[in-house]
């Protein structure tokens, strides 16, 4: 395995960071719009031409400056942080055409700050994907969160501005109050914050000390959405639903559940959790996360809380992966980073669509709608068939890889967990599908009047749901991708 | 006890600017006139001007200009001198003070101006119905 | 000529505060042209002074020639030479932000405010520079004067203010005055180096213990550390926009200065910690100092006074950073004297910059601003970044160090301390971006200011702010230069 010096992943990173006084300067919205694509399809493009050089094994690594004695800003590009960087680039480009979609359509304000925002929020997207070091995990972490804040809040009323707030406290409060020291002990005892493939913690610390700081980082990356830490997410949704979209079924979120990959494999490394049996930790916190989100979306109306909750249950299938410690196990987590996005958001463009075509928000007002809208529902069902795991859809591979893993970890009560999510998960996303397109006749609320929302709504989530699908049958890259990953940290 | 009256009495300049300072301050915190509270912290000073002045002063020691003597040699003999130092020091400290004291006075011209009064509560009231 | 660099620092404003305020009888549009040139002429030698330093080490200057301990002597080394640095170049910038200020606030003092500038900095240079101890003194009381004459130029509550600075800065200078009279007594001597010799023999006596205590006494009133800070919210809250920015970012990190001075130079480190055993006292201090400064500055509803809170705050970063006794700590410390120097500064051009459109800072006043001013804004939210401490912002960097000095020393309660800073100013930052960000702006219901159209401020103002702001960011990612350059060595010769 060579490690091979180049300056791509800095400049994927600042491509969209460097597009941003063009899109503020830009007097005609389709010059702006140009630019977001262009910008978008240049880091896409960025992105996979390093894919074959990871795909053989090798990494690529890119220092910026050190700031502090042993700690650098680093970009390092390994199989996981790839992954990643594939899943959040390409859904770009997809966001940004539904992004024209929604925004025209409802005519919303402020657009340039929206676009400008999202760039950023990209460009920080990316950097945490090719973070090599703790360090610079968290400066992008952070600048994350501060640029989705204008994001959050765009529509700019009360309650943007309570639910800004919420997002606020929840995600800088957690990151400065538990992260900011936990790396601050790593660097203490250990001098470096790198990244290892068995974690740079090895040996420095006992089992009672680890597992502070495990919780630290565990809870501390909120945008993780472990429970008690999610109350954020479903405050989000006040969002734009591109903004929820992308960043909270896409970037956001997984950039806290990819900040936690990284703790569990480059900090801590696998043999250092098995040995202190802290594995059964995390599968806990994250066990508890999946069910009590899994209930709560059964009881939601409003469309995207109930998403929002879906989310939060999924995010946590993910650390549930992970934490059982066994090559299956975290290779189907991985896995699910890149099947859950592109099964949420498509889940996600269909509830923005809806919205848009007839202005409807919850559940209970969509009886019939699948009849007036087909190619919306259609995606949505197979988003749906994604997010519950069942095939030919994406998410069957990475759920199936899960239960592999319980069975491998020999974790009986995780496996419960799972099969019975499942079922909640079908619980509350099938009947909405059956009650759209079979409604009963007196209870079907549309008549003629309403039609498909415009192409740049329900081309993007047709797009994400047939990939989906196709991820069933040919889950390359990621699931090369993850297999080299977890090699990779199983001991090179 | 004859220990104590040793200290006190031997060491009477240092008990001296003590109680000077501690008027000074007094006067300071406790006096509610403006003008009041500046000669207290003239006093504050003098304490410490006074404090300097005394460390040079030595038994039996002179003023500190060369005595020329008959024979038209100098005397250059420390010991037999009070230390010059601190005195040239306190000049500038003396200097400080002083300055000090004019921009007190300026400010306080300036407050009065204002508030008519050179009460600090008056004026305290004044400012708070603003 | 290069070797006279230390004197022409001080000196070079002196004389052109003379030649400024006689020149404002004659020609009043030549007083910000001069001091344009004297202060610039002071921050260029600062410059120089400090590469020279980098290069070839210690520069010793005899004033007059005369040898040290009889002459007065300039001592520079990386310490000062960094701080002098900052503090003109800092004092360059701020000169040339609030010219529309001054012009606007104190329009027929413009020659006297000028050369109190340049005398403000006289002072504040030669208290960096100076190895004598009655001479720091001596520049102390210039640099106090100047900022009670600049603060009482104000109106409103603004001479109220300054009276009540200038006496309690009078105790604390008097306290430091004191305190060197005691060394003197001991040592016979007043250069520091020469004290420095002369002290180890001495540790024992109780009037070198006496020393110390009155000189760190005289320094923490100057400094406003809790609790000796009560002077700081009224004397900075009130005073003209451009004497607020230019002396809250100096003044205070100068006296931090000092005292780290005093600990490392003159008392050497044996006797702060060991002899004394003051690092842990100190350091609880200092974590209540934070806490104290942070939660003051949650009830404020006044801009100005709650980054005076701020300062506070940031002032027990500092001490506790020098308390620590660890190279981590005492890096952090000398760090962040730079780095707050320049927070603080961007944080009061920016509340004079709104200032200067709004002639209002309550917090309620600030509604819609980011629409208004969003260069400003900006600026404000890469400071409030800053304070709050988010990379790559210079910010973060020296709450690293002293975070990691807090782990080493086992200063558990001093790291809380920190980080509850960082959270409570994640609150009040916020609190201001979300009242700027949000709602409409209301036009003030006239107290007899212009109900102008609030747009952005003019260019003099937003390019020096645009300047600051950046560099945050630039020093912060040139941290390790810094250190390795500039801070390890002066912390490796004093034997941290």
């Amino acid at each position: 395995m060579e490690t091979i010096l180049s300056i791509k992943p800095l400049i994927a990173v600042l491509v969209s960071i460097c597009v941003v006084p063009l899109l503020v300067l830009s007097k005609k919205v389709n010059v702006r719009e140009g630019w977001t694509f262009a910008a978008a399809i240049v880091k896409l493009l960025l992105v996979l031409s390093m894919l074959p050089v990871i795909l053989k094994g090798n990494q690529i690594v890119y220092t910026l400056a050190e700031v502090v004695p042993g700690v650098a800003i680093r970009f390092r590009v390994d199989a996981l942080g790839m992954l990643f960087a594939c899943v959040a680039a390409s859904l770009w480009i997809i966001t940004s055409a539904y992004s024209i979609g929604y925004m025209r359509g409802l005519d919303e304000h402020s657009q340039t700050r929206y676009f400008v925002f999202f760039a950023l929020a990209l460009s920080a997207t990316i950097g945490v994907a090719f973070s090599a070091n703790l360090l610079t995990l968290y400066l992008f972490y952070e600048m994350l969160s501060l640029a989705t804040y204008p994001l959050v809040t765009h529509h700019q009323d009360k309650e943007a501005r309570t639910s800004g707030r919420k997002y606020l406290t929840y995600i800088l409060g957690t990151s400065i109050g538990l992260v900011l020291p936990a790396m601050m002990v790593c660097y203490h005892l250990t001098g470096t914050l790198e990244f290892a493939s068995q974690g740079f913690l090895a040996g420095a610390c006992n089992r009672g000390l680890a597992a502070v700081l495990l919780v630290f980082f565990i809870f501390g990356f909120a945008k993780a959405g472990i429970m008690p830490f999610h109350g954020w997410l479903p405050a989000a949704m006040v969002a734009p639903t591109p903004v929820s979209a992308l960043l909270h079924a896409v970037a956001v979120v997984k950039v806290g559940v990819f900040s936690i990959v990284r703790i569990i494999t480059g900090v801590f490394g696998t043999e250092l959790l098995s040995e202190f049996n802290l594995g059964v930790v995390i599968c806990t916190i994250a066990s508890v996360t999946i069910i009590v989100a899994s209930l709560i979306a059964l009881s939601q109306d409003n469309l995207k809380r109930m998403l929002a909750f879906s989310t939060i249950g999924q995010l946590s299938y993910i650390i549930l992966g992970v934490g059982l410690l066994s090559p299956k196990g975290i290779t189907g987590g991985m896995l699910h980073i890149a099947m859950h996005a592109f099964g949420k958001i498509t889940l996600f463009f269909c509830a923005g669509a809806i919205f848009v075509a007839t202005g409807k928000r919850n559940i209970s007002e969509m009886v019939g709608i699948g009849r007036r809208m087909p190619w919306t529902m259609g995606a949505f069902f197979v988003g749906s068939l994604s997010i519950i795991g069942l095939p030919p859809t994406g998410g069957f591979l990475s759920k199936w890889y899960l239960v592999l893993g319980t069975l491998e970890a020999n974790q009986m009560t995780f496996l419960f967990v799972l099969l019975s999510s499942s079922l909640l998960n079908a619980a509350y996303f099938m009947p909405v599908v059956y009650r759209a397109f079979f409604p009963p006749p007196e209870k079907a609320m549309f008549e003629n009047k309403i039609q498909e929302a415009p192409l740049f709504c329900v081309g993007p989530p047709v797009i994400t749901a047939f990939i989906s699908v196709a991820l069933f049958f040919y889950p390359e890259p990621f699931f090369r991708l993850a297999s080299m990953a977890v090699r990779f940290i199983g001991g090179n | 006890m004859s220990d104590l009256i040793v200290a006190v009495l031997g060491k009477y300049n240092y008990w001296l600017c003590i109680v000077l300072m501690m008027i000074g301050l007094y006067a300071m915190i406790a006096k509610k006139n403006l003008i009041k509270k500046l000669v207290g912290m003239n006093i504050f000073q003098t304490s410490i001007i006074l404090f300097y002045v005394s460390i040079g002063c030595k038994k039996g020691a002179t003023i500190p200009i060369l005595e020329h003597r008959a024979d038209h040699s100098v005397l250059v003999d420390a010991a037999h001198y009070i230390n010059p130092l601190p005195h040239v020091l306190m000049l500038t400290a003396i200097v400080v003070s002083v300055s000090t004291f004019g921009v007190a006075l300026a400010l306080a011209i300036k407050i009065y101006r204002k508030h008519k009064t050179l009460e600090e509560d008056e004026i305290l009231m004044q400012l708070r119905s603003e | 000529m290069m070797e006279h660099y230390p004197a022409f620092i001080v000196i070079v404003p002196f004389l052109f505060a003379f030649v400024v305020s006689g020149v404002a009888w004659i020609k009043k549009e030549l007083c910000f042209p001069l001091t344009l040139v004297g202060l610039g002429l002071s921050a260029w030698f600062s410059v120089c002074l400090l590469r020279q330093v980098a290069t070839t080490g210690v520069l010793k200057y005899r004033m007059g020639g005369w040898e040290t301990p009889w002459g007065i002597g300039y001592h520079v080394d990386y310490l000062n030479g960094l701080v002098v640095t900052v503090v003109t170049v800092l004092a360059f910038i701020n000169l040339i932000a609030t010219r529309k200020n001054v012009t606007e606030e104190t329009p027929e003092k413009e020659g006297a405010f000028y050369s109190l500038y340049l005398l403000f900095i006289v002072g504040l240079t030669g208290i960096l520079l100076t190895g004598d101890l009655f001479n720091l003194y001596v520049l102390l009381e210039v640099a106090s004067l100047t900022s009670y004459a600049l603060i009482g130029m104000g109106s409103g509550r603004a001479p109220m203010s300054s009276l009540n600075y200038l006496f309690v800065g009078t105790v604390g200078g008097c306290f430091y005055l004191l305190g060197v009279g005691y060394l003197y007594i001991m040592t016979g001597s007043l250069n520091m180096a020469d004290v420095a010799t002369l002290l180890p023999k001495l540790y024992n006596s109780n009037a070198i213990v006496m020393a110390f205590i009155f000189c760190m006494v005289g320094a923490s009133i100057k400094m406003a550390f809790f609790p000796l800070h009560m002077w700081l919210p009224n004397a900075y809250g009130f005073a003209p926009t451009a004497a607020g920015s230019l002396i809250a970012p100096l003044m205070t990190k100068v006296m931090v200065y000092v005292l780290i001075r005093l600990i490392l130079t003159v008392f050497s480190v044996d006797f702060a910690f060991v002899v004394m055993k003051m690092g842990d006292p100190m350091v609880w201090m200092s974590s209540l100092a934070i806490v104290a400064g942070a939660v003051f500055a949650l009830s404020q509803k006044n801009l100005k006074r709650m980054f005076c809170y701020i300062i506070v705050s940031e002032i027990g970063y500092m001490m506790g950073g020098a308390w620590l006794g660890n190279n981590a700590g005492m890096t952090g410390a000398i760090l962040h004297i730079l780095n707050d120097a320049i927070m603080t500064l961007c944080l009061f051009l920016c509340a004079g910059s709104i200032y200067y459109r709004t002639h209002g800072l309550e917090l309620d006043r600030l509604k819609g601003l980011f629409l208004k001013m969003p260069v400003t804004m900006a600026c404000f939210v890469a400071s409030a970044l800053s304070i709050i401490g988010v990379p790559p912002t210079c910010g973060f960097f020296s709450k690293w160090y002293l975070i990691s000095g807090g782990l080493q020393a086992g200063q558990y309660g001093f790291v809380a301390a920190l980080l509850f800073s960082s959270l409570v100013n994640v609150v009040l930052f916020f609190r201001v971006i979300e009242i700027s960000y949000y709602g409409d702006f209301e036009t003030h219901h006239g107290h007899g200011s212009s109900p102008a159209v609030v747009m952005e401020s003019p260019a003099s103002m937003l390019v020096p702010l645009l300047i600051v702001s950046i560099g945050l960011v630039v020093v912060g990612l040139y941290t390790c230069s810094i250190v390795n350059h500039l801070i390890a060595p002066i912390l490796m010769q004093h034997g941290f």
